[in-house]
């Protein structure tokens, strides 16, 4: 049973369509990365996958079950999500966020129990963030804080994670220091993990396999495929830059 | 990831630190006697001094002097129950407040939701001898009661439906001073309007005051209140998710509808009533939390709400012991009080969100 698929997906607003008729399906343990140009729908479709955003047709399947057959309750404990806006909240530890990761789980008043406390403290771990368990979140910088936010969504303990463009505030040593992280949670955590991005070089030297909106369609092929098939020349083509296959960077034309 | 990585990674390592653990305790328990000692120190200062030792046999039920009695019990006990109830619903309200628009410089006051009450009270009492209905002093009490609770809750949800659509903090604070002036404006039609009986009676109202509950109005304001805090008590889990903002929340699995509304009727229940009863009272609401905050440096709604609850007591227990010595009226003290604390919250967050 896939972690994620879309069947015959179409989303958008009223008359305007982003997306029509789509289908497709992620593996477990895979890193995908979702890439199309601006407003072609890439939050759409993942404010589709936690909910937010109900199809015009088609359905949205988790692990075979439709997304319409699923409660809120269900969900939290099937996809967890990170954000792209900043979350700076004085006096918020690493690990209280982290512990509110825990809500499907805990009781009316939120309380850990010794082995919700366990998880939160492999999760801090895990992303490297172990020993600002104690520090608040606004005395972090904007990549540990990325990292507490992805801790927060382990805790959360679904099998699908995922991410609306978690590199987008980072310096570049962070952005590929994050997406290597979403690599070892895929490949060693058997996640499945889906992150939006502008980051092409990133998405074609460490994800498994890339999703591409190409208004209103959506490829998703294995990375290898993906620049194979020359979807990416067509699309991040205009007058300043081009595509090349061969070292899979954008250039500036000549 | 395996379980010895788990096990190499943390050895010895504490999530919980001891001295925070200690900490909310220990400013819990100083905070409690705080209360209990301003508490005392209200019933037995006044125009008529009383000891300590005959307050004990007074409130004990011993034979003592009757109108030493009657103070006590009829004027003062009363007016120090709901110096506590007002200090537990405004700074709540405040804190339920700050957390669901996201923003510190949210409260009853700043957001109009006081001026929304203060508008049901005014047609209420300016507009109903217009009409010729008013007249019995208990239809009096529940009309404010009633009128306030409508006119907090209407302003209430224009705000909240407003912040659906425009997410800019600063824009809705401006426009709740916005509402706030326009039904001043409003107020003052009605005040011209209204007749001079009336009109004195809404006056002395805006002065705000703790003194003017009688022991049967606080037979309403104490339920009132009551249920308010059930339900805030009830919303401290999600108060906690909000914190990271809706949308988090609800992958979360948080029903963000039913929180809202649960959170809108607790704030129209405790700000409503207490500015039904007693004027409104600014800037407990909007500063209390943030001294919460800063005494108990967390984040956490579970320690916040009940720090906030006890200092809002304190901090309207100082303002009534002080507006007997100085006969300020009790929301020119607040206003002192709570001023300096937002301004210093402003100075410090330069950039608000």
């Amino acid at each position: 049973m896939r972690p994620l698929e879309f069947r015959n997906l179409t989303l958008g607003y009223g008359s305007r369509i982003l997306l029509d008729h789509v289908s497709a399906s992620i593996d477990a343990g895979q890193l995908v990365a979702l890439l199309g140009r601006n407003g072609t729908g890439k939050s759409t479709l993942l404010r589709a996958v936690t909910g937010l955003e109900k199809p015009l047709d088609g359905e949205i399947r988790l692990f075979g079950r439709s997304l319409r057959e699923t409660t809120p309750q269900e969900l939290a404990r099937k996809v967890s999500f990170v954000a792209t806006e900043k979350i700076r909240i004085a006096n918020l530890t690493c690990c209280e966020v982290v512990g509110l990761g825990r809500a499907p789980y805990t009781d009316w008043l939120g309380r850990l129990l010794a082995g919700d406390r366990a998880v939160v403290e492999r999760a801090l771990a895990i992303v490297g963030m172990g020993d600002f368990a104690d520090k608040a979140l606004d005395r972090l910088s904007d990549g540990e804080v990325q990292r507490v936010m992805i801790a927060r969504a382990l805790a959360q303990d679904t099998p699908l994670i995922l991410l609306d463009e978690p590199t987008a505030f980072l310096d570049m040593p962070n952005r590929y220091e994050v997406c290597t992280l979403l690599r070892r949670l895929a490949h060693e955590e058997g996640k499945c993990i889906l992150f939006s991005t502008h980051e092409l070089d990133i998405a074609l030297t460490l994800c498994d396999s890339v999703a591409l909106i190409d208004p209103p369609r959506l490829h998703l092929l294995q990375t290898e495929e993906m620049v194979r098939s020359g979807h990416i020349e067509r699309l991040f083509h205009s007058d300043t830059v081009a595509f090349d296959a061969d070292t899979r960077k954008i250039t500036m034309r000549k | 990831m395996s379980e010895d990585f788990f096990q190499k990674q943390i050895p010895g390592f504490r999530l919980v630190n001891r001295s925070s653990e200690i900490r909310p305790k220990f400013l819990f328990g100083l905070l409690s006697i705080l209360v209990a000692a301003l508490f005392v120190c209200d019933l037995t200062s006044g125009a008529v001094g009383v000891g300590l030792h005959d307050l004990w046999k007074i409130l004990r039920g011993a034979p003592c002097d009757p109108a030493t009695r009657d103070i006590i019990l009829k004027i003062r006990l009363v007016k120090a129950l709901v110096a506590l109830l007002a200090g537990v619903a405004l700074a709540a309200s405040g804190l339920l407040m700050q957390t669901l628009f996201r923003n510190p410089l949210a409260g009853p006051f700043v957001l109009g939701i006081s001026s929304g009450a203060s508008l049901g009270v005014a047609l209420f009492l300016l507009g109903a001898p217009l009409l010729g209905v008013a007249g019995h002093s208990l239809v009096l009490g529940l009309g404010t009661v009633g009128a306030a609770w409508i006119g907090a809750a209407s302003i209430l949800l224009l705000i909240m439906v407003v912040s659906r659509r425009i997410k800019d903090i600063m824009v809705i604070l401006i426009l709740g001073m916005m509402f706030g002036s326009a039904v001043g404006a409003l107020v003052e039609i009605l005040q011209y309007l209204g007749n001079e009986a009336a009109l004195k009676t809404y006056v002395v109202w805006t002065m705000g005051s703790l003194g003017d509950v009688t022991a049967a109005q606080l037979a309403l304001l104490a339920p009132a209140v009551l249920i308010g805090t059930v339900l805030t008590i009830a919303v401290l889990k999600p108060l906690n998710l909000l914190l990271l903002g809706e949308r988090y929340a609800c992958t979360m699995g948080l029903n963000v509808a039913r929180t809202r509304s649960l959170i809108f009727v607790a704030t129209t229940l405790l700000s409503g009533t207490v500015t039904a009863f007693c004027g409104p009272i600014g800037f407990v609401g909007l500063a209390v939390p943030h001294l919460a905050r800063m005494l108990f440096r967390s984040a956490d709604h579970r320690i916040l709400m009940p720090a906030s609850m006890l200092l809002g007591m304190a901090m309207l227990l100082l303002c009534d012991l002080l507006s007997k010595r100085t006969a300020l009226p009790v929301n020119t003290l607040t206003a002192l009080f709570g001023i300096p604390i937002v301004i210093w919250v402003i100075m410090r967050n330069r950039s608000i969100v």
